[in-house]
């Protein structure tokens, strides 16, 4: 980034009771950025969202929106709209005036509004459904309305949590490609709050991924995808082959399968893991040496299949994905052959302090 | 809700005729008991009015419009007016005391609203006669209140606050009070914390979310409780007796005279079917304000 961040969270720390829900997390996030936050139910990625909204208030940290301090500031005052999971719509009030409750409240001239909110409404495609209440639209409907209100104040900041969560597949598919479509019309940075990492990598511009109120590595999803800085992140973005071994020079030396050869820069002789993505994983003739394993199941998802394959000496079947349809079949012998693999240490803490080095580098 | 035309095929609609009978067998029980015992004793009540009274109680069958003629009479005008004017202090009283204490109780830790809860509730709990009667204690002239104020010489002499108007609106309210804080706080308990908070992330200021939001979705729980507190301290006639001291005749105490003192059961049941007519119309209207609050006006 080379601007300065439009959003600054500071070493925010937040606790309820006995548990902390938040352990002292940093992030910047820039302008016009389209910012994820990743994580499992419980990691604090709500919590913090939150805190921004001014629903919770951190016990100690800054959090900035251009270098002015959000938590001196009360929550109706701050520049900052969020859209809620529930969609939090008003429902004794048309569309139309839910729309405009946000402008009424800046007090604006009746004109002013009425006409802001028709142009929120072509916006976001509500034309025909102004005059309805929330009860009278579909799933979806309520999410524009949800979204066009929250968006028709243009604040410098748009929060979104778990948008996409209460919509059906499909619904969601064309949603996502809508938000993003969106975010780049209306110019807003959008920070979403997901613990489906699809979503937040078919979306984000950025992940910042969360677990148990630390931040465990932040990140482009092309770089947490080739690069993930542990193995938690490893496992929880993508599909990965993960092997728990303890590392050599350039390898991880996996009990029962022997040494994997892996990029990393750990010290030897410490607890890692390899992780192979099932794309990198290579299945070849049975007659080669090397690896070989028992193909368990096949399972064809239309534009490549997955394979599941046991291999002698691992607990959990090995995955190998390919292009398009497989002849391989439940029982065949085949060889296996790791490509591109990194290795990530097993330790939790080293591992989230090495995210953040990686995030500052 | 929705007015677009379904297309329905036989099965579905043969489905839907099942549908509506399968109610029956759960409604049956109840509607029977209220049928014989509300809508026969009403019939009759109506019945009554149109024939000339007896001169021992019962009635002489000769049809007459009497009884509701006399009605307009200033003195009986006067009590029912009187009474409406009662009711309506003590369920805006009510409501004025009742909303606080609702909103407060629906923002309590789930431990401390039960405690709440059965605070409200427990006067219910004790005998009527019994607590009315410990209003007469509080109130009368050598009454605990009258003794207190003396004893911090505030007054010299007692003040007479037992068998005045004020006494009445004071023990109805006791009594009713907590019919208006429960539907209240069922439906500001129900209200999702979120439409709170998304109004303050719009920029509202703590009385503007307040006034745009709670209030208005409360609305309907406010109306229950004041029909719930309405209907009962109108047609109440113990309390008007006892802490009123039968100075103040309300609607009630009329119906209760005219059966058991007049002897004029004709002119009594004409009383008491106008308290039900009144009291039928409140509630309607209360339903139909509630409707359009939540559903909002019909769209052609």
């Amino acid at each position: 980034m080379t601007s300065a961040p439009l959003l600054r969270v500071d070493g925010v720390r937040a606790v309820y009771g006995d548990t902390v829900a938040l352990h002292d997390v940093s992030l910047d996030i820039g302008d016009n950025e389209f910012f994820a936050l990743l994580g499992p139910s419980g990691c604090g990625k709500t919590t913090l969202l939150r805190s921004i909204a001014g629903f919770e208030t951190p016990a100690s940290g800054r959090i900035e929106v251009d270098g002015e301090d959000l938590l001196r500031m009360p929550a109706h005052k701050r520049p900052v709209n969020m859209m809620f999971q529930s969609y939090a719509l008003f429902p004794h009030m048309s569309v139309e005036k839910n729309i405009a409750y946000g402008l009424e409240s800046e007090g604006l001239g009746r004109a002013e509004i009425a006409r802001r909110v028709a142009e929120v409404v072509d916006v976001v495609g509500l034309g025909q459904l102004a005059k309805r209440r929330p009860a009278q639209l579909s799933g979806g409907q309520r999410q524009r309305v949800a979204l066009a209100r929250a968006i028709v104040k243009r604040p410098r900041l748009l929060l979104l949590d778990e948008p996409l969560s209460a919509l059906d597949r499909q619904v969601r598919a064309s949603m996502q490609l809508e938000l993003k479509r969106l975010q780049h019309e209306v110019g807003l940075t959008f920070v979403v709050v997901t613990h489906d990492q699809e979503e937040a990598m078919s979306m984000a511009d950025r992940i910042a991924v969360l677990r148990d109120g630390r931040l465990e590595q932040l990140a482009t999803p092309q770089e947490l995808y080739a690069n993930p800085a542990s193995r938690f992140v490893a496992s929880f973005i993508g599909s990965a082959n993960l092997l728990d071994g303890t590392t050599t020079v350039g390898g991880v030396d996996v009990p029962g399968l022997g040494v994997v050869e892996a990029a990393h820069a750990l010290p030897v002789g410490e607890p890692a893991t390899a992780v192979v993505r099932p794309e990198d994983l290579e299945l070849t003739d049975a007659a080669t040496t090397g690896l070989r394993g028992t193909v368990i199941d096949t399972y064809f998802l239309g534009g490549a299949s997955t394979i599941s394959v046991e291999v002698p000496g691992l607990e959990a079947p090995l995955l190998a994905t390919v292009h398009g349809a497989s002849r391989l079949a439940r029982g065949d012998a085949v060889g296996v052959r790791f490509g591109r693999t990194s290795a990530v240490a097993r330790d939790d803490a080293g591992a989230a302090a090495s995210a953040q080095e990686a995030v500052s580098a | 809700m929705t007015s677009t035309p379904h297309q329905t095929t036989p099965g579905v609609r043969a489905n839907r005729v099942r549908r509506g009978l399968a109610p029956v067998p759960f409604l049956a029980p109840g509607m029977l008991f209220l049928i014989v015992f509300m809508a026969i004793p009403v019939g009759l009540l109506a019945f009554y009015t149109f024939f000339k009274r007896g001169r021992f109680g019962g009635l002489v069958f000769e049809f007459t419009f009497d009884n509701w003629i006399k009605l307009l009479e200033p003195l009986y005008l006067g009590v029912i007016v009187q009474s409406i004017g009662m009711a309506l202090v003590v369920t805006l009283l009510a409501l004025a005391i009742g909303y606080p204490m609702a909103y407060a109780i629906a923002g309590l830790s789930p431990k401390w609203r039960t405690i709440a809860l059965i605070a409200v509730v427990l006067p219910f709990w004790t005998n009527f006669l019994v607590r009315t009667y410990a209003w007469i204690l509080l109130l009368n002239n050598a009454g605990w209140l009258n003794q207190a104020l003396q004893g911090l010489g505030l007054t010299d002499e007692p003040i007479s606050m037992l068998y005045t108007p004020q006494a009445i609106v004071v023990g109805l309210l006791y009594m009713y009070l907590p019919l208006m804080v429960l539907p209240l706080y069922a439906s500001l308990q129900q209200l999702d914390p979120s439409l709170r908070e998304a109004a303050t992330n719009l920029g509202a200021n703590p009385w503007r979310a307040f006034r745009t939001v709670t209030l208005p979705l409360s609305l309907p729980g406010a109306l229950t409780g004041c029909v719930f507190v309405f209907v009962p301290a109108m047609s109440n006639f113990v309390i008007p007796e006892l802490i009123g001291g039968g100075k103040t005749v309300m609607v009630g105490n009329l119906v209760r005279d005219q059966f058991f003192e007049a002897r004029d059961w004709p002119f009594g049941a004409t009383l008491a079917l106008l308290l039900t007519i009144i009291l039928v119309l409140v509630i309607v209207l209360q339903s139909a304000v509630s409707r359009r609050v939540t559903e909002g006006p019909r769209r052609g």
